[in-house]
Formats: structure tokens, sequence, C-alpha cells
């Protein structure tokens, strides 16, 4: 009886313990890499969570930054808090509709050639690095005009628009074509048929695209250093302003050598992800949701 | 003697007589589940080295699974138990201590769908040899390889195209010359012809009659002719009823085929193969 | 046929001729500009980049984007890419370079070993990865990974490989090239990773059904009929990871120092393009000094859209292929 267990007439002890041993390496190297890839999540975000979480205060989000702070006064980043808010829901406001009414346009109306073709330029859009498109709306918009915060909510709006756009194509390829077919079939005109029967069908999805896309876009810096950085410390609520805003708030204190920038920047950071992190987790319980129905 | 449904006619040699056969598998008492579900209940035989071997009976009877306990795929299962023992050589296969991946490499397997790798017709057959190291005389392995399943005079010009590029009875070939070609004794088919056309299917019978010397095939098919033309040694499974109403597969009658396509003992037996039922 | 008759309702419809309805032009005319306005969206970006760099440009060509120089000093100005492209280069690389393997690792874990019980939460723990913004990324990099590779890692591989002139003498703070390539390949490994399951999810039952009834261990199915079989679609997830990282900015610019040089040492500060324009935000102080940040910024587009673009191109072949390739005819 050998180590396989096996013996007899044409049975060969060839190379297979040795196989044996390579096909364990192997599997234990792919567990290392899936505990590699866990464990630098886990200790990334306990650092985030546990440095956050302990910085974290009222100030943060009550008191504006004391610029040139050599004091101990309590300040925050209150202007950062608001400027978010102000610049996520503008470039909300411009993208979804021009991603939907893209989404629309290739799907519901386009010839074959046309949908792959500028379905390929969406997608190369998207990989177009958030640090160009600052620059670009910079060049565009900014250069003799100066900042504000509705040009940061254009750069921000630019990153979203592939993103809307293709979650959008793929809810609206879900919807049955036999709905589309019962609809047209009644004589109603095919502009109805999609906006009264497709959308509405799709709408799920796509608010569960827009939540991701929201996630997305909350935590990006680089569109808006160009664009609406140089902003008040005064929290201000007005979009033809520069307006501040946590990711580059965050930007800016990790590169301040005081550790009570580091620890306002850590609880920044916390509320950030804790924001992002909820709003991906929502949209996964939205979509598993619907898909149960 | 019944007046079968079925005219036997074969090419096949007679049998030699039962004193002269070797058993190379010995079936004891097995039985397979799947989670809560039993397949095949209590099901105790010997298969013959160098006879074809058919499995029949309608569908549902477990003869897939049954055939998949010889070669351990059922462990890619996550919810197959097993009990019971296959003896092969003497030793029992279904066993924890043997290594799946030894047992596969004596006993083949051909599936229901041809299924060649998306590699040169030439790579298809050799790189078992190769990862099996079988490295010598590699041009040598894939011609005989290729011979033996009839498929050489139709690929030898093209090794180089893809797999992908024949016709699905050249496949079908592909896949047996690439089971052929690591040597196994036996060779497990799952209803091979199943998915080709009547010439691609006579092709692949006439290939198990031509190789029985070399192997040793055991055949599941659903086509009571095809087992009548090839297959030395015929099992009949069917659908059975317990005690508590489930329905698992079971052995009926395993035979010489002649016996049972003309005189079968089992009345289940009669009925399936004059077309009564399945 | 006018704009009334689509809204009005006739007693009678007489069934000649095709109704234009006016709702479906204007639908699909509003719909087409968005769509059009979409696709002129990237010419848009790269027009715009030259215009900007205008000055730049005709000043220095392209031996711009190869010479190591930058000095915004008024009588020394002098401005090129070279320092920046090299280090965008070595950053992305070696980020690539350690990023897959463990990726790859990820995704064989997740669909050949894993245990059904922990595949659906480790598949989402590695997603959340890709979710952590560049920023938090970069903050944790600089005031956390940094300082434990100066003390700890970086001093041991100089010792170790320091006959490497990659391995020379650590950072003083933390803040290198090392420590970016570190960051970039934690920020492109989930792109990398999710990429990857999704194509080994695909690969067909029944071909690795085929190679393990011949008798090979589960490595020699991976690499013989699943490797081989996403081998495409793999170095397409590869491209787009690289390009990623080439577009990498923020968490770059955190922890990578900044400097104009080309060191071998990966353990020296340095500057990407990304990080070159990052960190130059506040402004310049003369119309060249602008241009030419631009410059880089065009630079910059025409690598991530060279390798954007060619990893699309790849899916989509791999796409036709894998769609045709079932079975022959009878």
């Amino acid at each position: 009886m050998s180590a396989h267990g096996l013996s007899g007439p044409r049975v060969r002890l060839d190379r297979l313990p040795r196989r044996r041993r390579v096909n364990t390496s192997m599997e234990a190297l792919a567990w290392l890499a899936a505990a590699i890839g866990v464990g630098i999540l886990g200790v990334m975000v306990w650092s985030i969570a546990s440095k956050g979480w302990s910085a974290l205060n009222l100030d943060l989000l009550t008191k504006p930054p004391i610029p040139f702070s050599l004091t101990n006064a309590p300040q925050g980043l209150s202007n950062a808090f608001a400027g978010t808010l102000v610049i996520v829901a503008l470039a909300t406001a411009m993208a979804l509709p021009v991603g939907i009414l893209v989404a629309v346009y290739l799907n519901e109306f386009a010839p074959p050639s046309i949908r792959s073709s500028v379905g390929l330029v969406i997608d190369v859009l998207a990989g177009v690095p958030a640090i160009v498109v600052g620059i670009f709306v910079f060049v565009l918009l900014v250069v003799g005009s100066g900042q504000s915060a509705i040009k940061g909510a254009f750069a921000l709006a630019i990153l979203m628009l592939p993103f809307v756009a293709r979650t959008t194509m793929e809810v609206l390829a879900l919807v049955p074509n036999s709905l589309r077919e019962a609809s047209l079939g009644l004589g109603v005109a095919h502009w109805r048929t999609t906006l009264s029967i497709v959308l509405p069908r799709a709408a799920g999805g796509i608010v569960t695209g827009t939540v991701l896309a929201v996630a997305r876009v909350a935590g990006e810096t680089a569109p808006l250093l160009f664009t609406s950085s140089i902003a008040g410390t005064q929290t201000s609520w007005n979009p033809t302003h520069a307006l501040q805003t946590i990711p580059v708030a965050i930007f800016e204190l990790s590169e301040s050598p005081d550790p009570k920038d580091h620890a306002r920047a850590w609880a920044a950071g916390f509320i950030l992800l804790l924001f992002i992190l909820l709003a991906s987790l929502t949209a996964r319980w939205l979509s598993a949701r619907r898909t149960r129905i | 003697m019944i007046e079968p449904a079925v005219r036997v006619e074969t090419r096949r040699q007679p049998m030699p007589p039962r004193e002269r056969l070797e058993p190379i598998f010995q079936v004891e008492a097995l039985d397979a589940i799947y989670g809560a579900k039993p397949a095949i209940k209590g099901v105790s035989m010997d298969i013959y080295k160098n006879l074809v071997t058919a499995i029949i009976g309608p569908s549902g009877c477990g003869k897939s699974t049954y055939i998949r306990c010889f070669n351990r795929m059922n462990d890619l299962i996550p919810s197959f138990r097993q009990t019971g023992t296959i003896r092969y050589h003497g030793q029992d296969i279904c066993a924890s201590n043997i290594d799946p991946v030894a047992v596969r490499r004596n006993i083949g397997m051909v599936f229901q769908r041809p299924n060649p790798f998306p590699k040169s017709i030439y790579d298809n057959v050799a790189w078992g040899c190769r990862v099996l190291g079988m490295k010598d005389d590699l041009d040598e392995r894939v011609e005989r390889a290729l011979t033996q399943a009839a498929l050489w005079d139709e690929v030898k010009d093209r090794l180089k195209a893809s797999g992908l590029s024949l016709s699905g009875g050249q496949q079908q070939r592909l896949c047996i010359a690439r089971a052929i070609a690591v040597e196994p004794d036996v060779v497990l088919m799952d209803e091979p012809a199943s998915a080709l056309d009547p010439i691609a299917t006579q092709a692949i019978e006439q290939l198990m009659l031509d190789l029985k010397s070399e192997y040793t095939f055991v055949i599941v098919t659903h086509n009571m002719q095809q087992a009548a033309r090839v297959a030395d040694m015929t099992a009949f499974f069917s659908i059975s009823r317990g005690d508590e109403g489930e329905r698992f597969g079971e052995l009926i009658e395993y035979d010489a085929t002649a016996k049972i396509f003309t005189a079968p003992s089992d009345r289940r037996t009669e009925d399936y193969v004059t077309g009564r039922f399945g | 046929m006018s704009a009334a008759d689509a809204t009005a309702t006739p007693t009678r419809r007489p069934f000649t001729g095709r109704r234009v309805r006016f709702g479906d032009v204007l639908l699909q005319l509003v719909a087409g500009a968005a769509a059009l306005g979409a696709t002129v969206l990237v010419g848009l970006i790269v027009w715009k980049l030259v215009d900007g760099s205008r000055l730049a440009l005709s000043k220095y060509g392209l031996g711009f984007v190869t010479h190591v120089a930058w000095n915004p000093v008024a009588g020394h100005e002098v401005y090129g890419a070279g320092s920046f492209l090299f280090g965008t280069i070595v950053t992305s690389f070696f980020a690539l370079l350690i990023a897959t393997p463990v990726a790859i690792g990820i995704a064989l874990f997740l669909t050949e070993l894993a245990p059904r019980t922990i595949r659906a939460p480790v598949t989402a723990l590695v997603e959340t990865l890709a979710a952590v913004p560049s920023v938090l990324v970069g903050l944790w990099g600089i005031l956390v990974l940094g300082p434990v590779l100066r003390a700890d890692v970086e001093p041991w591989l100089h010792s170790a490989l320091g006959w490497i002139p990659l391995f020379g003498p650590p950072s003083s703070s933390g803040a290198s090239v090392f420590t970016a390539i570190v960051v970039l390949a934690i920020m492109i490994l989930p792109i990398v990773s999710s990429i990857s399951r999704e194509l080994f999810l695909g690969v067909p039952p029944e071909l690795k059904e085929g190679a393990l009834a011949l008798g090979t261990t589960r490595w020699e199915m991976v690499r013989g009929v699943v490797l081989t079989y996403s081998r495409g679609g793999v170095a397409a997830a590869l491209i787009l990871g690289l390009g990623r990282a080439m577009g990498e900015a923020i968490a770059v610019t955190q922890v990578i120092g900044g400097g104009v040089f080309i060191h071998w040492n990966l353990f020296s500060t340095g500057d990407t393009l990304g990080s070159k324009i990052a960190s130059s935000y506040q402004g310049a102080s003369t119309q060249l000094q602008a241009a030419s940040l631009i410059y880089l910024g065009l630079v910059l587009l025409v690598l991530s859209l060279v390798a954007n673009i060619a990893a699309q191109v790849i899916v989509r072949r791999v796409a036709r292929k894998h769609g045709v390739t079932r079975g022959g005819h009878a």
C-alpha cells in the first residue's frame, strides 16, 4: 500500500507526491493572499476608526477652522461639511439627468453600432484620472474667473457621469422587452413608453446606482483642488464662492506637521468613511431587496 | 424467450466464458445520497476487465451518479455522500484515505457534451500527458491516441488548429483521445453520443469495440439499441420507491447483453427493454 | 402632422402614413444631445489641455516629456516632465508587480478554495477596499504606514538587498517612492481582483471537469484551464490597474515627499506626474509654470487614455471570442 493508497498493475507512482505538494503550497499561497487583502482593509479601517473616534467631537461639525492656529481654541471643520453637502448635491443634480438621458438614448433609441461606440467612449471617459478632470475644468472655467463651488461640482459631475450612465444602461436593459411591446402594442408612443413605463420600472436600480456614485464622489479630492479649494474659513453655503470640502480639508491637514491637525483629519476621515460605507451598504441592501421581490 | 423491441444486431465478438472473466471493479452495497435525497441504493455488481459494460435505465434512475462514483467525480459536489465499497484491483477507492487524483489517473472519463480545452488539437491531447509526467515521445503519444480515437487522418494536417474548430463528433473523439492518451485502465463514458448525429455515434461505438482489448469501457446510455450494439454486459437500473415514499435508483438486473434483451429474469427489465415503459 | 396631433385625441385616426410624434423627436433629440455631449467631452478634455499648455508646448515641444528639470525661480525658469514621467512609470510598474499576484491569488481563493460561507463576506470586504477614498489611504499612508516602513521594512530591505541600487539608504520620514508604491498597490488590488474573480467564475465548468477527470490536481487544472481561458481578460484587468495607478495623484502626493530628480533608490522621495500637479494646486507663479503644469496633465492624460483604450479593446475582443466558442456544428 503506497502513500496515495493505490497499487496494482498500470498504476503509476509517478510524480504524484511532488505534484500534490505543489498543489498544497499553491493553495496555501491563495489563502495567504486572501488574508493579506482582508488584513490590509482591516488595518486601514481600524486605524481610521480608532484614531478618528478618539478625536471625534461636536466641535468638528459646529466650529470653523482657525487659520494659522497657534491657539488651543476649539476649532472644527464646519465649513468643509457645509461645502461638501453643497458641492455633492450640485454634482448629483448635474450628473443624474444627463446620465439618465445618455442611457435612455443608448438603450432605447440608438442603433447597435452607435451604442457600442458611444459605450466605448463612456468607458474611456470613466478612466480619465480625476486630477486631469480637475485641470480640464480649471482651464475651461476657472482661468480668468476664479474658483467656485459650482465649478467644483461640475468637475465631480464629469466623474459621476460615466458611472451613472453605465449603471442606468444596465438597469434599462433588464427591463423586459415584453413590457415595452405591451405598451407600444396599445398604441402608446415610444417616448411615452420610455418615460412612463420603462423608466419607472428601472427607477430602483437608478437610485441604487446614484447612491453608489455619490458615495464614490464624496471622497474625491483631486478635481476640487483646482476648482474649489482656496476658500474662506467661515461656513458658507453660497455656491458661487469656492467652498472648502472634507476631502480637500483632510488633504491639507495631512500635510501639516501639527498633531492637532492630524487629529481633526482622522476625525473627518472617520465620518467620511462611515458615510461612504453606509451609502454602499444601503445601495447593496436596496438592490438585494429589489431582486428578491 | 421474448420478442425484444430491439433487434440485437452487433459486430461485437462473443464474450469469453464467465470463468475466464476477470473483475476489475467489485461494487458492494453502494448507496449515494445528495444532501437528504438518495440517488441510488444497495448496488452490488462486478465489472469485468476488457469488456464493454452498459448501464441502461429510465431517466432519473441515477445512472450518471453511479458512473461518477467510479472516478470520484461526485466529490466535486458538496452535498454528496456515499456508503458501500467499490474495489478496484482489490482496494476500496471510495475510502477516505484514497486520493481522488490518483484514482482519476487510472480511470478516465468522457462526458456527455464534448468539452475540449481551448487549446490546439495537439495540446488538447498532449497537455494531460505533460502534466502527469509522460513527457517522453509526446508526438508519438499524441499520434497513437488520435489514431485509436479514429481521428488522426482527419486532423493530422492541422494539429495546431484549435480544438474548438472541429465538428461535434470530432470534438468528442478528441476528448476520447485526450482521455486515452494518459493510458488509463478504464474509460467511463457518460452518454458520450447523446449530443451527436448517427454517423458520429457509429464512429464512437466502433471505437469502443476496437479498443476494448486494451481498455475497459463502462458506458451509460439511454439508448437501448446502442447498448445492444456495443455492450458485452448490461446493467439495468430503475426507479424504486422506499418505505417513506422517497424515490431512488436501484440495480434491477445485470447480465450478458444478449440475455438482458432476449430473456430477462426480472419483470421490470422485460417491461423496459420491450418498450412498455421508459 | 403637427405637434397638436400627438396630444389631441381625434375621433377617427386614419392609418395612412407614418406619424412622426413630436414627443419622440424631442426625447430623441434631447437624449441624443446628452449622448453626443458625453462623447464630445473626451475630445474636449484633450483639446482644452492642449490649449492650456500652449505656452509650454510651443516653448519646449516634445522634448519637455523627457527633460529632467523643474525650476520656477525667476530668471532660471525651466520646466520638464522627465523626472515625473519616470516617477509615474516606476511607481505604477512596481505597484502592479506587487498587486498582481495578490489580486489573482484572492480571485482564485474566492472562486476555487473558499468555503461557501466565507465566500460572500470576503468578496464584499475586498470590494470595500475599493470604496476607501484616496485621500484617506494617503492619510493612513503618511501617518501610519510610512513610519512603519521607515522604521522596520526599509532598513531590513537595505541590509538584505542593499547591493541592488533599488534598495539604497532608507528614507528619513517614511515619505518615499517605496511608500507610494505600497499605497498604489493597495489601491489597485481590488480592481484587478474583482475583475479577475468574475473572469474565473465565467470559465465553463465542463472544461474544469474535463481537466480534473484526467487526474490533474486542482492547481494543475487552474493553471492549464482557468488561467489560460481567462488570459485575455486578466491582461485587460492588469492594464486597467496600471492606468488607475498612473492616474492616482492624491494618495501619492501625500506619501511621496517630492523632488525633481531621477534616483534608482526606491527609498528616496520623488514625484509623479499626478503628484506634481496636485502639490502645485495653490497656484503657479508664472504663465509658463502654469502652462507647464497643464502640459504635465496632458502627458498623464495621453498615458491613461492609451492604457484605458487598450484595456477596453481587449475586453471587447475577449467577450466576442468567448461568446462564439460554444461547441461546433453537428
